[in-house]
């Protein structure tokens, strides 16, 4: 039996889980972060557009405060968040971007004088005052009130995963990559680790901790297009739920962003439409003023997003290969502005479509983007139903998000959670010791084994990847961005005969070392459960909130469904049990309008 | 009619015993739009699911995909068939342990080089949640942003011949990181603490200054420019340990 022990077990180290892992690591705890790949290749690199943190610096985020930006958060949820977390994110966003300040991001910065920006297509002029010169700046994003997306040019996912991870290798944070996490070491009350695969050699070992993290990011990938990294496969996600005993919260909500690249999906940022980049249909004209007067373009996700679908349904998109488009129109940025702050779509355009953003069109569409749902936590992250599992980040249902998250809010829930979250695992680890069951983890071990093994000695079965695209297209099939109960009807019953079919799954290769598909194989019936948890969740909330749209109960319905879906997974079942809480204790804002999107409200 | 394009795929997984080390042949239709990163998915997926690469972000965005493509480092997730030709070879980024088959292991690599170099921000000040970001010049913080676009993809080592030769030399991805920390004034190092770090054979005295890596670095870093700032600065510091009475 192989066995290593830590203190704190984080599962993924992205921004998320290293910035957990500092705060452990700088208490003097051993710290040990599993990854899939290099932790700095974790998605979060890939993120572009900004960090939301209320400082209010520059001209037109004058007047900024944690309590604008607390009523975005909560209006942009469409009100299913939990508003204590949402009041304890926006109070520690501040700090938190300067403390990544502090660590060596390179944040853009205030300059003083006169410069022209634009909205919608319209060149405006704005003057930055003398006294705010040098201080971090931000830019305009969906949804919000004032501009407080601070960023370093479209990059600033992966400028602020660099520092943090020089950060970890300051402290000696451990990075154990190219590892995978099966499942999670419990004993129905108490999590004591996880058995892990090498994805060097194929091997598997225990990791036990005192304390166990899930950062692994979000699940996009169960969409077959999605601007997800392909590692996005909802591992964390996957052994939460197989402990039968720790619920998933809101996987009903799931983000489509209004900018994928088509094809292959990638993003080019809501940063594009925040600096005034404009929406065209096939006329080449604009359409969201004519929906949505007051923000146009820059509405929340989850309202651009719907006005698209609909206007392309309406005949209005471009026609291509790749089935129907809308065009995002950059160009009046002009060169320079799109070489310096927008360097990665500038990147992206000239090498996946061959085409110069500014002087052409950018084809895109609403993609899977984001997950909000994930592992249920209480507001110190804390997942329910296991003592000493916590969760944070993309996978984590900590839920500042609701049915929708604010364009530059994830980046700053990383750090942000993993600050808070981080301190309370520290306050947990100084008083928290367990004892060992060595049966218990030599069972687990077993059972990982034994999976293992039946994959690599079946002779006749189901093909792997036939399965995962076949769960893929049921979704995106069934379980878009406008849902409805005959598709989320169909969706369920798919998915459950998927599911029954992944027990029979048979490799085409030897499963040696560290064959890729005997890794899917392992991830496979996991995706499919989540996908069920997705679909499942959808077909019972009957109401539409956020990014949860139901053709046939279009109204948001806070008289019933002000509240969180809590999903948990008995064992030996095909579907999930489904519960429900509150989706907040404490209400600061009670529920009202958002002042875009329109739709009705019973109350 | 579209071309059928055969790729030479490095095959070999060093945890199986019976595998031996060799290229191997595999042919596919070439579809309009067609990357290394959908081509090698259809590969895995229709013809040999166990062939061995990594792909992340398939945005150009991560530096997973380093691979040698028809001799030459670069990100296979950015790499259309369109520019090249009908044979294409593909092999592992050299300079970095082997995984199996295309894929390598550039996380220790990196690790251990970002341990070396001390590759954060030194400074005696203690950070102070009530206080306000120290104020920065933009030109400044673009500038350090323009060499943080590093994505540790590995192809400047690849691609350099001293890299290749000595096994603990940095690379001109150490250099470009030691010069974004002497134009960060958060950094409070001084030449004498970098030369520490970089000023040996394994650092930029062992440099060659041939220029392989800024060829093939994909995100564009000035590497000549980084390499030649750091050289510069560290000849100084090299001469002044030479004076009597300097340190
Ligand atoms: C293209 C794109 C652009 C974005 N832009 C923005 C933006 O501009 N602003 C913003 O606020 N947000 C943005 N987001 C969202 C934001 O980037 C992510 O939500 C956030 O970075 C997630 O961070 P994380 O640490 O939770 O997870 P990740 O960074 O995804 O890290 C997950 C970690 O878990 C590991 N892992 C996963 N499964 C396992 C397993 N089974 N075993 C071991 N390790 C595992 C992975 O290897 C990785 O290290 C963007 C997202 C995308 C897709
Ligand atoms: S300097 Fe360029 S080639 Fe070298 S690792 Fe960084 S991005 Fe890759
Ligand atoms: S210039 Fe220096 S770092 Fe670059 S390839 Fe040549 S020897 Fe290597
Ligand atoms: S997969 Fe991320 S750079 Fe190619």
């Amino acid at each position: 039996m192989r066995v290593i022990y830590t203190d704190l077990l984080c599962i993924g180290a992205g921004l998320a889980g290293e910035r957990v892992a500092i705060e452990a690591a700088q208490a003097g705890f051993e710290t040990v972060c599993l990854s899939l790949v290099p932790s700095r290749r974790s998605h979060s690199s890939a993120a572009q557009g900004g960090m939301q943190a209320a400082l209010g610096n520059c001209i037109k985020g004058h007047g900024d405060c944690p309590d604008v930006h607390f009523q975005d958060t909560v209006k942009g949820s469409d009100w299913g968040c939990d508003q204590e977390v949402a009041r304890m994110f926006v109070d520690n966003a501040p700090v938190a971007i300067r403390q990544m300040d502090y660590w060596g991001v390179p944040w853009n910065r205030v300059v003083a004088g006169r410069s022209c920006y634009y909205k919608g297509g319209e060149r405006l002029e704005k003057e930055e005052p003398l006294e705010k010169t040098g201080l971090i700046t931000a830019r305009d994003f969906g949804g919000t009130a004032r501009w407080r997306a601070c960023f370093c040019s479209d990059g600033t996912g992966h400028a602020m995963l660099y520092p943090l991870d020089n950060v970890a290798v300051k402290y000696g944070v451990q990075v154990h990559d190219r590892t995978e996490a099966l499942s999670l070491i419990h004993n129905g009350e108490q999590c004591l680790g996880a058995v892990v695969r090498c994805l060097k050699t194929g091997r598997l070992l225990a990791y036990l901790a005192r304390a166990t993290l899930i950062a692994s990011g979000g699940f996009g990938r169960i969409y077959r297009a999605s601007t997800n990294a392909v590692i996005n496969e909802g591992g964390g996600q996957i052994i939460a739920l197989d402990t039968g005993v720790v619920p998933l919260g809101n996987m009903e909500a799931v983000q489509f962003h209004p900018t994928g690249i088509v094809p292959t999906d990638i993003l080019v940022t809501e940063g594009c439409r925040g600096d005034g980049g404009t929406l065209l249909d096939v006329k080449q004209e604009r359409f969201m003023p004519g929906y949505e007067p007051e923000k146009a373009e820059l509405a929340s996700r989850d309202v651009v997003s719907r006005c698209m679908h609909e206007h392309m349904a309406r005949g209005l998109g471009v026609k291509s290969p790749y089935g129907d488009h809308l065009w995002l129109d950059i160009r009046h940025l002009g060169r320079e502005h799109i070489s310096v702050k927008l360097r990665e779509v500038d990147e992206i355009c000239k090498n996946f479509l061959g085409i110069d953003p500014a002087e052409q069109l950018i084809p895109v569409r609403p993609t899977q983007h984001y997950s909000m749902g994930g592992v249920r936590t209480d507001k110190n992250g804390a997942a329910y139903g296991l003592k000493g599992l916590f969760s944070a980040g993309e996978a984590a249902c900590w839920d500042m998000h609701g049915f929708n998250r604010l364009g530059g809010n994830s980046l700053s829930e990383t750090v942000v959670a993993g600050m808070i979250v981080g301190r309370k695992i520290v306050e947990f680890l100084q008083g928290h010791e367990i004892s060992l069951n060595t049966g218990l983890v030599r069972n687990e071990l077993k059972k990982q084994q034994e999976r293992i093994n039946r994959l690599m000695s079946r002779d006749s079965g189901e093909r792997v990847y036939d399965l995962r695209n076949r769960m893929q297209d049921i979704l995106m099939d069934y379980v878009g961005i406008f849902r409805n109960e005959k598709d989320l009807n169909t969706a369920v019953d798919e998915l459950r005969e998927v599911l029954h079919r992944t027990g029979n799954l048979k490799l085409s290769s030897s499963g040696t070392g560290a064959d890729p598909e005997l890794a899917l194989a392992l991830r496979l019936p996991g995706m499919v459960r989540l996908a069920l948890c997705v679909a499942y969740g959808a077909l019972e909330r009957r109401e539409s909130r956020g990014s949860h749209a139901r053709q046939d109960y279009p109204a948001r319905n806070d008289r019933d469904w002000l509240v969180r879906t809590l999903a948990c997974w008995p064992e030996s079942r095909d579907l999930p049990r489904l519960e429900y809480e509150p989706a907040t204790r404490i209400v600061e804002i009670p529920p009202g309008d958002r002042g875009y999107g329109g739709g009705g409200v019973i109350s | 009619m579209s071309r059928k394009l055969k790729y030479s795929i490095f095959r070999y997984n060093p945890v199986d015993p019976d595998s031996k080390p060799g290229m191997q042949e595999f042919f596919l239709q070439e579809t309009e739009n067609l990357n290394l990163f959908v081509a090698l998915n259809i590969l895995r997926e229709v013809q040999d699911p166990s062939i061995q690469f990594d792909f992340c972000c398939r945005a150009g965005i991560c530096g997973a995909c380093g691979m040698v493509i028809n001799g030459r480092p670069g990100l296979a997730c950015r790499t259309k068939t369109a520019d090249l030709p009908d044979q294409v070879s593909l092999l592992p980024l050299p300079g970095f342990r082997l995984v199996g088959d295309l894929s390598v292991d550039t996380g220790s690599w990196f690790r251990a080089m970002n341990e070396k170099i001390r590759s954060w921000v030194h400074t005696d000040k203690e950070f102070d949640p009530q206080e306000q970001e120290v104020c920065m010049d933009n030109r400044v913080a673009e500038k350090i942003y323009e060499l943080d676009r590093c994505i540790e993809c590995g192809c400047c080592i690849a691609a350099c011949a001293t890299a290749q030769m000595r096994v603990d030399f940095l690379g001109a991805v150490a250099m470009n990181r030691i010069a974004r920390f002497m134009i960060d004034p958060r950094d409070k190092r001084g030449h004498k603490d970098y030369f520490e770090v970089v000023g040996t054979d394994q650092g930029i005295f062992g440099c060659m200054g041939l220029l392989g890596c800024q060829d093939v670095c994909p995100k564009n870093i000035p590497l000549q420019d980084q390499l030649a700032y750091v050289r510069r600065k560290m000849g100084w510091q090299a001469l002044r340990r030479l004076m009597p009475g300097q340190a």
